[in-house]
Parts: C-alpha cells; structure tokens; sequence
C-alpha cells in the first residue's frame, strides 16, 4: 500500500470510477505552477520558457505510461468528453465521404450522447450489442466493418463494470478494414498496462481525474500520420490541434500523476486486485441473492459491480453513506432518469436486479481494515431495506415465492 | 447527491409503519419497476366507521419512495376513507418538508397506493389515470407526457409557445433542445415538420387591438393590481403609452421604495400576459424621456 497518502481523508472512498483523489505528490508538483511559474509557454522570456519545458516534461511522462511512439502523439485537452469528441468530430470531419460510425451499446455518455446526436445531423451509428456479462459478439463487429465507417469507437474498460473489451484486437480488424479506431480508456489508464506503440490504435482518451491527477486536465492520443481536424481552432498551442492556452499547472500534474501510475501499476494487478477480490467474496458470502455483473474473468482489478435483487441502489447508497462509504450505484433513481443504467438493461439484467446493482471501485489508496470494515457494513444495509421490499419474505429472509408473480404493481 | 430534507432523511432512515399490516383487509400496489419504484400499501380498515385503523407499507425504491410511503401511513392513520382520498401528492411532499422535482413521482406514487388500497377494500377496479414521462424541464418539473399532450391540444409549434403553455424551457434553457425534439415527433405524427426558425403565430382568437382598446386593457391590467399596492399603502397610475414604452407613476409608499423596479416588473409581467405583446414598464419621469437604461428584457 502507499503510505504517502498522508492525512486519509473521512470515511472510506470506494468510488473510483468517479473520481479519484489527488495523489498528494502529484499536488506538490503542480503548485509552484500557479505562482512561481505562472508565464505563458508560448512567451519567448524565461517565465514563459519554463512552463513550455515542464509540459515538455509532462508530455513525456504521459508517453511513457501509455507506451507510445513519440511524445508529439500526446494532445493535452480539458477532459475525457473533449478527448471523445474532439477524436470523433475529427474523422467525420477529415473524411467526409464517410457517413457510418460503429460504437457499443455500454459506451460511457460522453460518446453514447454524441453518437445520438450526430445521427440527427445524418450519420449512421452501429451499436454493438453485448452478451450477459458484458461481452461483444466480434463477428457482428466484422460485418459492419466497410469503407462507409469513419471511426470505430470501443471503449477499452467498461466504466459500470469494469468489463475489457478486446480493443487491441479490434483496432487490428479496424485497421486490415482501413478504418479509424478509437478508445475511450478513461478508466483503463493506468489501472491495466498499455503499449500503444504496438497496437493499431489510431486514437485514445483518457482523463486525468481518473488517475489521481486533477479534473479539468485530459489527454488525446493521436497516433502520427492520422488524418485529423481540430474542434478548437485558435492559437497554435498543441500543434495548432487543440488551441488554448495550456492548463499549465494540471498539465504538470498529469504528468506526474502518470509518472506515478507507470510506476504503480503492477500494485493494481495485485493488491487492488486482492483487495477487490476479498471485498467480492466477502459480500457473496454473506448476503443472500446477489450476483456480480459484468464479465468476472475479464475486468479492470479494482472494479467490482454487485447487484443486490429486490432492493433499490439509491436507497442502499443513503445507508453506505451514513456510515461513510463512497461506493455508486446504477439505479434509476440516482441520476434522476426513468430507466436504470443503459449497461445493466444492455447486459439483460432484469429491473429487480439493475436497479439494486452497486459499484465498488478501489484505488491503490484503500486497505484491507477498510474492505473488512465495508464487508462487515453491507449485510445489515441489504437486509434492512429488504425487510421493506414488497418482493422479501423477511420471515424465511429469502425472496418470496415466484417474486416477479407476486407482487405485480398496476401501472409499469 | 439529492437535496433531501432533514424530514426526508428522517423518514427514510426511521421509517414508519414498515412491513404488511397483518390482518389487512385493503391491499393497493403500484409503481414501475422500469423506474425502479414499486409500493404495496396495506391497510386495516374498521368496516363500521370505514375508518383507518393501520396501515403499513412495503416499498422497492429509493429514499424519497421509502421517505413517501413512510409519510402516507402516518397522514392516513386514523382518516376516514373518504378524507383519506382527498390526501393529495402535494400533501405527502408538504409533510416530507418538500421533495426533488426529479422525485416528486414517489408522492404521487403514495396517492395512487392510497387510492388503490381504497378501491381495492370496496371492491371497486382502481384505474391508474396517470402518466408519466422523462423529466424535460427540470426548473419548472415538467415531463415528456404533459408537453406532448398540450403540444397536441393546442395545436403548438415553437418552443416559445410551449414555455407559454407548460412554462417548460423558461428557466435556464438546458432543455430547448428536448423539447425541439418533442415537437419534431409530435408534429411528425401529424403530418407536419418541426420549423425551428419558425416565429410563434399570434394568439388565436386576439386581432391587433386598436390604440384606444390597447390602451384600455393597460387600463385595466394596472386597476387589478393596485389593491395589492394599496394594501401596502402604495398605489400606481398610467401615465402614458408610447408605442411599446409603458409610462406610470409610483405614488404612495410605493414612490422611493427599494423594491420599486421588482413591482414594475411584476406590473410589466401582468401587463404583458393581458395584452399578449411584450411592453416595458417605465416610471414616468422629468420630461418623461424614456429612461429603459438597458433594463434588458426581451423584446
């Protein structure tokens, strides 16, 4: 565990997937950039010059954790959404004679919503569909594969889940195909290995807030030689392909907050991972009727979405909170929207389950008195609200008989 | 995170009334579980005075359904069956100190239990009447379903429009958008395509009013709303119309006070609503010269 999280914030965070802290070395880092080093990069005096050489510095520390070619592949940006955009409006943009697009049904909002929109302006989007853990059906994805397709965008980690797509292999198929390929990696970056330089990738996104730097700061790789329109026209900051001026000080702690990751990340795959599988077995084992969803065998290490039938996740989050857990659910009720979360409905999961379904997502921050101490939290909570549901026989603690039968409310 | 009362919160980590009552002999389930919210009411009603001897709740759903059914058992404990079907949405939100627009369907969710319960001990079929859809507005909290209906029933076109029938997309303009959609669906199922270029037609049924008859209905806008200033001991004049410059006196308390530009505001509103054209309120001044120092409303 790293020690270096000095003063531990109240209550235990296992919403990593949201948001992450900032990793108090990557804050100190990136504090003199407000006032010592405050000057514009593109200044030609020395307070200008500095800051250009610490983004230099930083763009070199991005390029070493995601393994690419060169650092001029490195475009800093304000988040993961404008890295979305930016890479999809770009090769609409650059290659006009093509109208298809082909995404996943699980895409995170940032390429879902834009992909709905862009087809009222007249673009065909094909959603691959996903199986009942979460997983794509590649021979579908080969048959929409043509020269009509702009851009493939698959997501590299499935943020509810944690579930991996095999985009390595996909951009492979995409690029045989001679079609663009991007990922949105926002939650695979620095949480599984990445060697950029030796896939087929034409672009990435991933967010900084993700990997324990600041929000506001994102990164889109482009691969050298891809056809690319800028969504920011202005100055020529980031080689004229995404103007502004840079945000200095975030942009050094990304850097650093990928320095970090690059130097962490084989802790994922072993203590986050223990962690998340010891906090997994430790709530299967004791509360009745729930499952895990998504595909177990192949997912992010620190990531684990539980569904807890007959029982609604807002209400479970309210009870966590209370005793000061952080943890996301993907019921409807959490967003304020009449549907829960797309990627459970996709997956097939029925409403007693999708509704009650709450993710648990760790960082290299959290330890193993923590997991026990949510371990211990989570039955009570379940049965408490079970005692509630209409579907619960609180006698035989046990869902009543023929559960969906049973209880039948007018008006669905 | 929602912005739940204290009461809410309350109700919700100490509920009342949980579980099935025992010997029930009224029983009312509804909700969505597409939604997520699902309540089974049960109560015990005394046959001879058709009073409400217990109810109990048992609820799949978040904290505000969990909060409003706890809320309903305690409202109805003790009512009578017909005051129990006069208890409104509105009265369970009240006692809860207020909901989320988003979650005001878990109120309504708790009446509808109640009246199926009701209906449910005497025998009757209970009929839900009530539809809902996708939160559009969320500053005013209104849905797809009654934008949809008043679309149709009044035959609108603009979004403009529809803010003057629901109020929808007269806050902060996040939904022009889904509301732009909606009429493109709605006007598509009639045959017509959404213009969104198009400028609102004038009010059916208001021809152009003549200058005099303008200036009568300013007239009469202005007199509805001087008892309210005199029962502060202002009052308000018409001093002059100047095309769409609207000139009156504050007299009174009214003249001096602090709050004078939010009353012209309020008497330029009632104005503009009467007349159905848009006109600025202006305290008549030395000279009367228009004094609109950008008072930036929309023309």
């Amino acid at each position: 565990m790293s020690s270096e999280a000095n003063a531990p914030a109240p209550g235990i965070y296992l919403d990593n997937n949201a948001t992450t802290m900032v990793d108090p070395v990557v804050v100190e880092a990136m504090l003199p950039y407000f006032t010592q080093q405050f000057g514009n990069p593109s200044s030609l005096h020395q307070f200008g010059d500095r800051v250009g050489r610490a983004i230099k510095t930083a763009r070199q520390q991005v390029q070493a954790l995601l393994g690419a070619e060169l650092d001029s592949e490195i475009v800093f940006t304000s988040c993961g959404t404008e890295s979305d955009s930016t890479a999809i409006l770009s090769a609409l943009k650059a290659q006009p004679e093509r109208k298809e697009i082909i995404t996943t049904v699980v895409e995170h909002p940032a390429i879902l919503s834009l992909c709905e929109h862009l087809e009222k302006d007249g673009y065909k989007v094909h959603y691959l569909k996903v199986d009942k853990k979460g997983r794509l059906d590649m021979q579908q994805y080969m048959d929409l594969l043509s020269e009509k397709v702009a851009i493939v965008s698959v997501m590299w980690a499935n943020n509810e889940t944690g579930t991996l797509f095999p985009v390595e292999e996909m951009a492979e198929l995409a690029r045989s195909a001679g079609v663009m390929f991007h990922t949105d990696a926002v939650q695979a970056v620095g949480k599984v290995p990445i060697d950029l330089k030796h896939t087929a990738i034409d672009m990435l996104s991933l967010s900084g807030h993700k990997l324990h730097a600041p929000k506001g700061v994102g990164v889109l790789y482009l691969r050298r030689g891809t056809r690319f329109r800028p969504l920011l026209r202005g100055g020529h900051q980031e080689r004229g392909r995404r103007a502004g001026t840079e945000n200095s000080a975030s942009i050094v702690a990304l850097g650093k907050a990928c320095e970090l990751a690059l130097a962490h990340i084989d802790e994922e795959k072993t203590q986050v991972r223990m962690l998340r599988d010891r906090l997994e077995k430790g709530i299967l084992a004791t509360v009745p009727s729930c499952f895990v969803t998504g595909d177990p065998t192949n997912r992010l290490p620190n990531t684990c979405n539980i569904a807890f039938e007959y029982i609604e996740g807002e209400a479970i989050l309210l009870l966590l909170n209370k005793l000061g857990i952080a943890a996301s659910s993907g019921s409807a009720c959490t967003s304020g929207s009449l549907e829960p979360s797309h990627v459970m409905r996709a997956m097939d999961i029925p409403f007693t389950a999708a509704h009650g379904t709450t993710r648990f997502s760790l960082s290299r921050y959290n330890t193993a008195e923590e997991i026990d101490r949510v371990i211990a939290a989570v039955p009570p909570i379940v049965a408490q609200l079970r005692k509630l549901s209409p579907y619960w026989d609180a006698a035989a603690n046990a869902p009543v008989t023929e559960p969906e039968l049973a209880f039948q409310p007018a008006y669905a | 995170m929602w912005d739940y009362s204290d009461t809410v919160k309350e109700h919700f980590f100490s509920p009342r009334n949980a579980g099935a009552v025992a010997d029930a002999n009224a029983v009312g389930d509804v909700g969505s579980l597409s939604c997520g919210d699902a309540l089974r009411l049960t109560l015990k009603v005394d046959p001879a005075t058709e009073t409400i001897l217990e109810a109990g709740f048992q609820t799949f759903g978040c904290g505000s359904a969990i909060a409003s059914s706890s809320a309903l058992t305690e409202i109805i404990k003790g009512m009578t069956l017909d005051d129990a079907l006069k208890v409104t949405n509105q009265d369970i939100a009240d006692y809860l100190d207020g909901l989320p627009p988003e979650k005001m369907h878990c109120s309504v969710m708790g009446r509808e239990a109640l009246q199926a319960a009701i209906a449910n001990y005497r025998g009757e079929v209970w009929k839900d009447d009530h539809e809902e859809g996708a939160l559009i507005c969320k500053c005013f909290a209104v849905d797809t379903v009654l934008i949809e209906d008043t679309i149709r029933a009044n035959a609108l076109s603009t979004v403009e429009e529809v803010t003057n029938y629901t109020k929808a997309g007269g806050g902060c303009s996040a939904c022009h958008e889904g509301i732009e959609e909606i009429l493109t669906r709605v006007l598509a199922e009639q045959g017509k395509t959404f213009d969104p270029t198009a400028a609102p037609p004038p009010p059916a049924g208001q021809p152009k009013l003549g200058t005099l008859a303008r200036i009568r209905r300013i007239e009469t806008a202005i007199e509805a709303i001087r008892p309210n200033l005199q029962r502060d001991h202002g009052d308000v004049e018409l001093v002059d119309v100047d095309g769409k410059n609207v000139y009156v006196n504050m007299t009174g308390a009214c003249a001096g006070c602090q709050m004078a530009s939010t009353t012209l505001e309020g008497i330029q509103q009632r104005i503009v609503e009467d007349l159905g054209e848009f006109v600025r309120v202006l305290p008549a001044g030395k000279g009367q010269g228009p004094r609109a120092e950008g008072r930036g409303a929309p023309a």
